[in-house]
């Protein structure tokens, strides 16, 4: 009838190293789509993955046009003042019709969901920033041999 | 219905939807561990109420909005994967939302 057991075990480790509006997602959908099937999870937001996670640039992440082959418009183009904001204005919208929450949302509803987030110390570093920086879902600052110890036997996704 | 003789598909969701009761939910949510309170019959309710508006099993932000439940509470009425055990619960099939 049920079928927890094996699943008691799991637990996933998502590592967010893009900070581009489309790559934000796939990390943040994933996590959430373990917590919702009772999986434990946890992200890591590490060098333009934590873009994701601060607190100016949460609402403002931009889609990835240039060097993007996916990209629906010709790169000549895409590289146009401009061109990048109007196409995540229009994948905005487009999310919003299909009732994918904005990123500040999506965040807040993992904390909720009680996936675990946090920055990376180098990162941070590098970038001069500290945990003030980052919004208050993110519950701490590790190194990346921490974030390792406690993904001990978990499912490792890089983004 | 009892227990035993209910149809499930392959995860253990209800196969018929018109076999569910509120009895029936009752002891799927014990044998689940969970005993239902008010709070649990407004989101089950809900979940069953979206699926047979739109034909599709409601992810929780859904289920979330229009049960006027916080996702932080339906993650304490349900714990361990709460998008499951209420489909499970309240006799709808998998949900196919992500969110």
């Amino acid at each position: 009838m049920t079928d927890t057991g094996t699943e008691k075990k799991r637990s996933l480790s998502v590592i967010c190293s893009k900070g581009s509006f489309d790559m934000a997602y796939p990390g943040l959908i994933l996590a959430n789509a373990a917590r919702m099937a009772g999986v434990p999870a946890r992200l890591f937001f590490t060098f333009w993955g934590l873009d994701i996670v601060n607190k100016k640039k949460i609402d403002h992440l931009h889609l990835n046009l240039v060097g993007n082959p996916s990209a629906p418009i010709p790169a000549m183009i895409a590289g146009l003042p401009g061109v990048e904001a109007l196409a995540t204005a229009q994948m905005r919208k487009e999310m919003e019709r299909l009732e994918i929450p904005p990123i500040r949302e999506f965040v807040e509803m993992l904390d909720d969901a009680g996936a675990d987030l946090y920055g990376c110390q180098m990162a941070l570093d590098m970038f001069k920033l500290t945990k003030d920086d980052l919004v208050p879902q993110v519950k701490d600052v590790l190194t990346a041999m921490d974030f390792m110890d406690m993904s001990e036997g978990a499912q490792i996704i890089f983004i | 219905m009892s227990l035993e003789a209910l149809q499930t598909d392959a995860e253990g969701y209800l196969a018929n939807r018109d076999d569910w009761s509120e009895e029936l939910a009752k002891e799927l949510a014990t044998q689940m561990g969970i005993e239902l309170g008010d709070e649990h019959w407004k989101v089950l309710k809900t979940a069953r109420a979206i699926e047979g508006e739109s034909g599709s099993s409601p992810g929780l932000r859904k289920i979330s909005k229009r049960s006027e439940t916080p996702i932080k509470s339906i993650y304490k009425l349900f714990p361990d994967g709460p998008a499951k055990l209420i489909a499970k619960i309240a006799g709808i099939p998998k949900p196919k939302s992500c969110l």
